[in-house]
């Protein structure tokens, strides 16, 4: 009988699985198939070539399994040939410059970044972000912070009202009302979120927007005190050569208000269309919180003193990436979101 | 506020620069919006000399003239005017000058005669309507000196954004004020020519007074305080002069008559509005400032009828109101050109009930909008006076009487200054010197004290009422930039940084990681739901309701995406929504409110192919319900850890915590193209305080597993998480975890019927597991699925 042989195949298969499936190189492979289907001298050539010698029975069951010890030998090296064209420098290489395999990549939305920027700024000087509800009391938005009723200050104020004194808040200083009614001081928080005001949808304005505003408290603040952070934001947030300026302003809830204004980043100072030929753009207003706040909430005015500041992470938005008009931040237009992806 | 530098000047007596005095304004804390040169195009006029004018020879109505405008050559001119004279000097346009109407002048023969440039009318140069002669100019100037330098009409407008708290930058007196503190120069008001000397303005005695025959009276003194009247006859109505024209030009101000002008001037000049009212026209004669009757009603000088209620002030006469108290005159009483007798108002109308006022009619006006801000209440009867002097000095007649009702004086105010509080808010000590320097240069009154000073504040500024608002006065005044900018030592603090910003921060990074891009919607819109709050004073019925849900506004915007032909629309929105029910109620400043319910959401939708087409796979499937569930579960897994998805009956999932329907996730209907592909969206709550996970290390497994397959028929209707919940039961202690890994519908199976196969992992904690205790615990499990749900295991 043929126990031999099929011993022999077997073991065959084995060795040849094995050594085709470690090999390293083009050259080994040839060796390999040379060695195993070689015409003259190939392992399974040989015992093909003993089929003539047995008798039926046996040659069907050794021609059956040395032909698919062939079969499986030459899928082993195709696979193997394959395994090596995709390495660097095989003449079968892939074409490195065919495009990757895509995943779907999103983007944080640019106010979003913009609000990142600023918030990651002075986070690392020591403030929390604290949040709170979009329709808030009248007292909360306006009285406690020191709006006299029937005061042409609540004009640049246009509020939009859902009743009963209930109203959409028209900034984000209701959330330091409320952090300095629940917390002592030293208070250092931002307060970002969304509020309205009743303008018209258009390239400039939106009647939803963002804000984000920061409040200091405690013994011993002063104006420098905010001039100096609000200094030190502006020039970690633009450059650190850029000039930056206070302005006298008004503001109800501080005092004495400001505007802070920094080098226009188009010109760098020296005037142009878009700074109106000032030099100068606009970039948030701020001040010392005004003691009559700080009656509204129980703190002593006479201890504590703190400043504030507020500005509009859309319309920086707007500056820093180029775009133009307000709505197109209100769109969700993926062609523009895309670009976008990896930005911070 | 329009304000004009040459008038700025004027009242500094120097002249100022365009540019440093736009920079000098906003830094004393008015933005300037706009700074434009005025009159710039006229800038290549020049003085001509008509040296000799003689008949055109082929025309009757030209002058032939020869101009001396400066050159070596006199010039040959053409004229059409017909007051040109030899010896007189008008302004010439040379060849190559664009006039302000768009013309540009060309060297050219006129009927046979070069022209070598132009003799100007006012029309012509844009100063006005007179275009029937040319302009003669009254000047020393040499022939060829510039226009501008000649005529004072070279000008420079400011658009002054003036805050809220401060009228009295709504006058260029004010402003002078102002820049003269920092320039550190007086200021004065000019003398009128021709105009005769101030009149004396009697105090009435109470409530009532007379001025040459007309009984003024206030009634309503809580809305009017002060009201000071001039009676003046004999004036003629009739155009301005030059210069008062020009001041009003200057300001963008039209003129209309020299009696209205010359109000309109002073309102300008000091920030005091005044109204003319033809005498006649006033009954009794006399004025009574009061409420309004019932039913009364007023027509007022825009023509409107206006209905007037209980709390309104009026200026009435004998017969009724004639004019609404600080807002607007009445038609009936205005000052025409037939006019000679006029009584001038110049009063102290208080600003909350002038605000309440043109609220209540919707109206705002040059006069309210200075009212509402206070007017100053010291100088009515010296602004009454000044007023009076101008109108007979462009418009002639007498002053025959002035009376100033002011029954109760506002008393003026004094305000301490501590020199400790000063360096307490502002950081640096200010030199005691300097303090009383710059509150003196803007009108304050200051008596040192030993640590502090006793500040009499002036009646213009009522924005100076306590000692925080002169610790801001004087540090505006001594500049903001010269406080150091330098970081000081401070404490942190003791607030934690809010947990939902935090989670929100963690959805972003995942959802963009999931190729989902962030999206910010209006949380404004149009009525979709009963639940939602309205808006009671919207924009627009568009804009009128907080939305209920973030996934109705994502819809439209996917729509947005699909008008653009765009197919894969991917986003993601962190947002509020509201409920009108269900909010809190809360008391603030002593009163209840009741607030709507409001929650913070995050909510994704996806349409379009699941992963973005490549050469090797040019049409990948589109996204379906089971990528949905994968960001449901990932949105979950963030922001409601623990909580169930389960069938929500919509065809979609819902997430639960506890009792409570915390999201949903489901397909969308919405407004879809045909080549677009189906939309999927979820929507879940971000809690105000997302437990943080912590994961509690269980030891890696340290002996094998056996795995087996199991493949089985579930009738229509069985559900698979129904059969899995029950593998899992009876399979025991040694099932690790089983995974659905293939599904199964169509021959040679029923209709409605489908295989199901699961992977199931058995392992042992302490031991190699035998195969056969393998095959037990699953003969166990699929002997319990047959029996509860009617499924037959299939073979292989």
């Amino acid at each position: 009988m043929a126990g031999a042989e099929l011993v022999a195949l077997a073991t065959l298969g084995a060795e040849a699985e094995a050594q085709i499936r470690s090999a390293q190189g083009r050259e080994a492979l040839q060796q390999l198939r040379t060695d195993y289907l070689g015409r003259k001298a190939g392992r399974l050539t040989a015992i093909l070539k003993t089929l003539p010698d047995l008798d039926p029975a046996s040659r069907r069951s050794v021609g059956q399994r040395a032909n698919a010890a062939k079969a499986a030998i030459e899928g082993w090296l195709e696979e193997a040939e394959a395994r090596l064209a995709t390495a660097v420098g095989g003449a079968t290489a892939a074409d490195l410059t065919m495009p990757a395999r895509q995943v779907w990549r999103g983007a944080r939305h640019p106010v979003t970044l913009a609000m990142d920027r600023v918030t990651t700024i002075f986070r690392e000087l020591g403030f929390t972000r604290y949040v709170g509800a979009e329709a808030e009391t009248e007292w909360h938005n306006f009285g406690a912070l020191n709006f006299a009723p029937d005061h042409p200050a609540q004009d640049a104020h246009d509020t939009l009202y859902l009743g009963d004194g209930v109203l959409l808040r028209t900034h984000t200083s209701p959330l330091q009302i409320r952090a300095m009614l629940a917390h002592q001081p030293p208070i250092r928080i931002l307060c970002p979120g969304m509020c309205y005001r009743k303008d018209p949808f258009d390239a400039s304005h939106s009647p939803a927007f963002q804000q984000i505003e920061g409040l200091a408290v405690d013994e011993g603040i002063t104006f420098v005190d905010l001039k100096a952070t609000l200094t030190w934001w502006a020039r970690r947030f633009f450059r650190p050569e850029t000039k930056v300026r206070f302005r006298p302003s008004f503001f109800p809830f501080t005092e004495p208000s400001a505007e802070m204004d920094v080098e226009c980043q188009i010109c760098r100072g020296a005037g142009c269309a878009t700074c109106k030929q000032t030099g100068w753009s606009e970039m948030l207003g701020c001040g010392m919180v005004d003691p009559a706040v700080f009656e509204n909430v129980g703190l002593d005015p006479e201890r504590y003193t703190g400043w504030a500041f507020g500005m509009g992470p859309a319309r920086m938005a707007q500056q820093l990436f180029g775009i133009a008009d307000m709505r197109l931040l209100f769109d969700a237009d993926v062609r523009l979101a895309a670009q976008f992806v990896d930005a911070e | 506020m329009k304000a004009s530098l040459a008038w700025l000047s004027e009242l500094l007596g120097t002249p100022l620069d365009p540019a440093d005095t736009r920079d000098r304004i906003a830094m004393l804390g008015s933005p300037v919006d706009a700074m434009d040169t005025l009159h710039a195009e006229l800038g290549s006029i020049v003085v001509g000399l008509v040296l000799e004018a003689r008949r055109h020879p082929n025309a009757d109505r030209l002058t032939l003239t020869r101009v001396d405008a400066g050159g070596p050559e006199p010039l040959s001119v053409v004229c059409g005017a017909p007051n040109v004279a030899a010896g007189h000097k008008y302004p010439f346009a040379p060849v190559g000058t664009v006039l302000p109407g768009g013309l540009k002048l060309d060297r050219r023969k006129i009927r046979g005669e070069v022209s070598e440039g132009m003799l100007c009318s006012a029309r012509e140069l844009g100063l006005g309507e007179d275009g029937e002669g040319i302009l003669e100019l009254t000047t020393d100037a040499a022939p060829g000196t510039r226009l501008l330098d000649v005529m004072p009409i070279a000008d420079t407008r400011y658009e002054i954004d003036v805050s809220a708290n401060r009228p009295d930058l709504l006058g260029h007196e004010g402003l002078a004020r102002d820049l003269g503190a920092v320039l550190q120069r007086a200021w004065r008001l000019p003398a009128f020519p021709g105009a005769p000397e101030p009149p004396r303005v009697s105090r009435a005695a109470g409530t009532s007074g007379e001025a040459a025959g007309v009984r003024i009276t206030i009634e309503d003194l809580a809305g009017c305080p002060r009201y000071t009247a001039a009676v003046i006859r004999g004036v003629t109505v009739g155009p301005s002069p030059r210069w008062l024209k020009d001041r009003l030009a200057a300001v963008g101000s039209r003129s209309i008559s020299n009696v209205v002008d010359a109000t309109n001037y002073l309102m300008f000049e000091t920030g005091q509005p005044l109204h003319a009212f033809d005498l006649k026209t006033v009954r009794g004669p006399a004025i009574v400032v009061r409420r309004p009757k019932p039913g009364e009603r007023l027509v007022t000088l825009d023509g409107q009828t206006r209905e007037l209620q209980a709390e309104m002030s009026v200026i009435a006469d004998a017969g009724g109101p004639t004019g609404l108290a600080g807002v607007m005159g009445g038609a009936g009483s205005e000052v025409t050109p037939a006019t000679t007798d006029i009584l001038l108002e110049c009063a102290y109308f208080d600003p909350r009930s002038t605000r309440r006022m043109r609220r209540a009619l919707g109206m705002s006006t040059d006069a309210s909008y200075r009212f509402e801000r206070g007017v100053d209440p010291d100088a009515t009867a010296v602004r009454l006076a000044r007023a009076a002097q101008l109108i007979v000095a462009v418009a002639g007649g007498r002053i025959e009487g002035c009376v100033d009702v002011y029954p109760q004086p506002i008393a003026p105010r004094t305000v301490f200054l501590r020199d400790a509080r000063l360096a307490q808010v502002l950081g640096v000590t200010v030199a005691r010197a300097d303090v009383e320097r710059v509150l003196t240069a803007v009108g304050c009154v200051v008596a040192p004290k030993e640590d502090r000073y006793a500040v009499q504040v002036p009646s213009w500024r009522p924005d100076l009422q306590r000692e925080v608002d002169l610790v801001e006065e004087v540090a505006r005044l001594v500049g903001y930039d010269r406080f150091p900018d330098e970081m000081r030592p401070y404490r942190v603090g003791t607030i934690p940084d809010a947990a939902s910003e935090r989670l929100a921060d963690r959805l972003r990074e995942t959802l963009t990681g999931l190729g989902l891009h962030e999206a910010v919607t209006l949380p404004l819109g149009p009525r979709v739901s009963d639940a939602q709050p309205m808006v009671i004073n919207p924009l627009s019925q568009e804009e009128a309701y907080l939305r209920h849900d973030l996934l109705s506004g994502l819809a439209r915007r996917v729509e947005h995406n699909w008008r653009q032909m765009t197919r894969d629309v991917r986003l993601f929105e962190i947002g509020h929504v509201f409920d009108k029910a269900g909010g809190k109620r809360e008391t603030a400043g002593g009163r209840e409110y009741a607030l709507p319910h409001e929650e913070n959401r995050v909510a994704g939708v996806i349409t379009g192919a699941r992963r973005p087409p490549h050469w090797s796979d040019s049409a990948p499937p589109d996204a379906d319900l089971f990528d949905l569930r994968a960001l449901l579960e990932s949105a979950v897994a963030l922001a409601a850890p623990g909580a169930t998805i389960a069938p929500g009956g919509d065809g979609g999932w819902q997430v639960r915590a506890g009792d409570a329907v915390i999201g949903r996730a489901l397909e969308l209907g919405a407004d879809r193209p045909a080549w677009a592909a189906p939309l999927f969206g979820f929507e879940v709550l971000v809690p105000e305080d997302a437990p943080v996970r912590t994961p509690n290390y269980v030891p890696v497994p340290a002996w094998p597993s056996v795995d087996r397959d199991v493949a089985l028929l579930l009738p229509a209707g069985v559900l698979a998480g129904d059969v899995e919940a029950t593998l899992r039961d009876a399979a025991g202690k040694l099932l690790e975890r089983l995974r659905v890994f293939d599904e199964y519908r169509g021959p040679p199976l029923a209709p409605g019927e489908r295989s199901v196969a699961w992977r199931l992992v058995f392992r042992a904690a302490d031991r190699t597991l035998r195969e056969e205790e393998a095959d037990k615990a699953l003969a166990r499990a699929v002997k319990a699925a047959e029996e509860r749900h009617g499924v037959r295991r299939r073979e292989a």
